[in-house]
């Protein structure tokens, strides 16, 4: 579904990625995982199309198509779906409105036919219940006044409404506490493991992994992919850190 | 036969950011025209003004506002559609009168539009509320100007100003100025005011969400403006206007 191959780029001059490949089918969760400055968050936002990151070298393909040569409203219509490490608050619109216009365009990209406001209200309602998000907070501007965990939960809410086919998770665990960070995992599970699904979960800690099974786990450091393994490596990391994993490849 | 009164200058305060050359060939016309409403003790009035000008692109209204005490007024309005447009409002308020105004201010190419308000407190316990959003694209020119007299023995005021634009490029001006003048010395007069761009953070989250580029400025505009109109509680009014603010949006973005 996603080929990486021999991916660099670079924010300001400044080469981040350094020749990352990696290659997701569907069916299958992989976690990156790796220390600070590694590159992690801007894989992902390489992969989103966000401005400011120059791709320099190498190749990013979704389902065949140069990923790198689409917007990032077309990759979404494509079926990405990225989750923020710092989900961003838009005052003045509203969740439901938000989602709503971001569904349809998605929908009306695709030819489908629009979702009405009534359908539309009922799938979010459903998706906040099953992320246990008061729907009340479906009525709020987007992630205005949220606290870390509440943000977190609404870009899963956002997820569940979507239904992507990929799913970038930057550090969605982060500034969880272990019960949400259950529901959120939980979450992930119900919505995209799927066989015709994919997620890349980028993560420093391997306690999501406990909830969220990945089939590859892949160790980023400096840039580039340096160790691949199953589940078991996220535990070896956790016990042995980074430095020595890094080492030892 | 009175006499025509003589065009304004940039000196004079309340002209300052205006356009004189659009102005010079309709002023013999308009030059101290103005709209006279009083609200009786006790009462509330509302409306809605939205410029609009034809041949020659230039629209001025004027309103002299006169609030009799208790007695509320809400204005809400456009600064759109011309070459040069100004919205001039002067209100006088008598003791505990409450003055709402809702403007937005859009435009672009190289449009001046302008509000411009001179709140008199002259009695105590009045309160005043002035809320002006502007969206400017190309080089046009959007300007707030809002003085606020409190009298000496106009005691317990609450006056308040929130003015905030947008540039939608780097070469259009907003220009913002609050003046108060204040005589008594217990009153809480704020004002505020903002000029920014649209966040590309916010964008980028939006589009990566599925939502075109243009569509996305679209809907933060939209709640960047809608501050202006929450006052207007009239739900019909609302949505008018706001309809025909979002239809300038559309085609000024």
């Amino acid at each position: 579904m996603l080929k990486i191959d021999n991916l660099h780029a670079e924010i300001g001059g400044t080469e981040i990625l350094k020749g990352l490949s990696l290659e997701i089918a569907a069916g299958e969760i992989h976690a990156i995982m790796g220390p600070n400055g590694a590159g992690k968050s801007t894989l992902a936002y390489v992969l989103g199309g966000r401005d400011g990151y120059e791709v320099t070298q190498g190749s990013a393909t979704y389902d065949g198509e140069d990923l790198l040569d689409m917007d990032p409203h077309e990759r979404a219509a494509a079926g990405l779906f990225l989750g923020f490490q710092y989900p961003v608050e838009i005052p003045g619109v509203s969740n439901v409105q938000f989602l709503r216009t971001a569904l349809n365009a998605q929908r009306k990209a695709r030819g489908q036919e629009e979702l009405s406001g009534g359908d539309f209200l009922k799938l979010a309602r459903e998706q906040a219940s099953a992320l246990k998000m008061n729907a009340e907070m479906l009525k709020r501007a987007v992630n205005v006044g949220f606290s870390g965990g509440e943000k977190k939960r609404n870009e899963m809410v956002q997820m569940g409404i979507i239904d992507p086919k990929l799913a970038i998770l930057d550090e969605t665990d982060s500034g969880l506490d272990i019960d949400a960070l259950r529901t959120v995992g939980e979450g992930i599970n119900t919505i995209m493991r799927k066989p015709e699904k994919a997620v890349l979960l980028i993560t420093h800690y391997q306690r999501l992994l406990d909830v969220v099974k990945p089939d590859y786990v892949h160790v980023l450091v400096d840039g580039r992919i340096v160790r691949t393994g199953g589940a078991d490596l996220a535990h070896q990391l956790e016990e042995q850190g980074y430095e020595a994993i890094a080492e030892a490849a | 036969m009175t006499e025509t009164l003589q065009l304004p200058t940039r000196r004079d305060e309340a002209w300052r950011y205006a356009d004189l050359d659009a102005l010079a060939p309709v002023w013999p016309d308009i030059a101290g025209k103005r709209e006279e409403i009083l609200v009786s003790a006790g009462e509330s009035a509302s409306r809605q003004l939205i410029l609009e000008a034809s041949d020659p692109n230039v629209a001025v209204e004027t309103l002299a506002i006169r609030l009799e005490k208790n007695a509320r007024f809400a204005l809400h309005c456009l600064a759109i559609g011309a070459d040069y447009g100004r919205i001039a409002v002067e209100v006088t308020l008598a003791k505990g009168a409450h003055f709402e105004l809702g403007g937005a201010i859009l435009g672009t190419g190289d449009q001046t539009l302008e509000i411009v308000t001179d709140v008199r407190h002259i009695e105590p316990g009045g309160t005043s509320n002035q809320v002006v959003r502007s969206v400017l694209g190309e080089t046009a020119t959007g300007s707030f100007l809002g003085k606020v007299s409190v009298a000496r023995d106009a005691q317990k005021i609450d006056a308040s100003q929130s003015v905030k634009a947008m540039l939608l490029d780097r070469t259009a001006t907003a220009n913002a100025k609050p003046e108060l003048e204040i005589f008594a010395d217990d009153v809480k007069c704020a004002h505020g005011a903002t000029v920014g761009e649209l966040d590309k953070q916010a964008l980028f989250y939006l589009a990566s969400r599925g939502i075109p580029p243009a569509e996305a400025r679209r809907l933060m505009l939209q709640a960047f403006i809608a501050d202006a109109f929450v006052s207007l509680e009239d739900e019909a009014a609302h949505d008018a206007i706001e309809a025909k603010a979002l239809a300038v949006l559309e085609a000024i973005t």
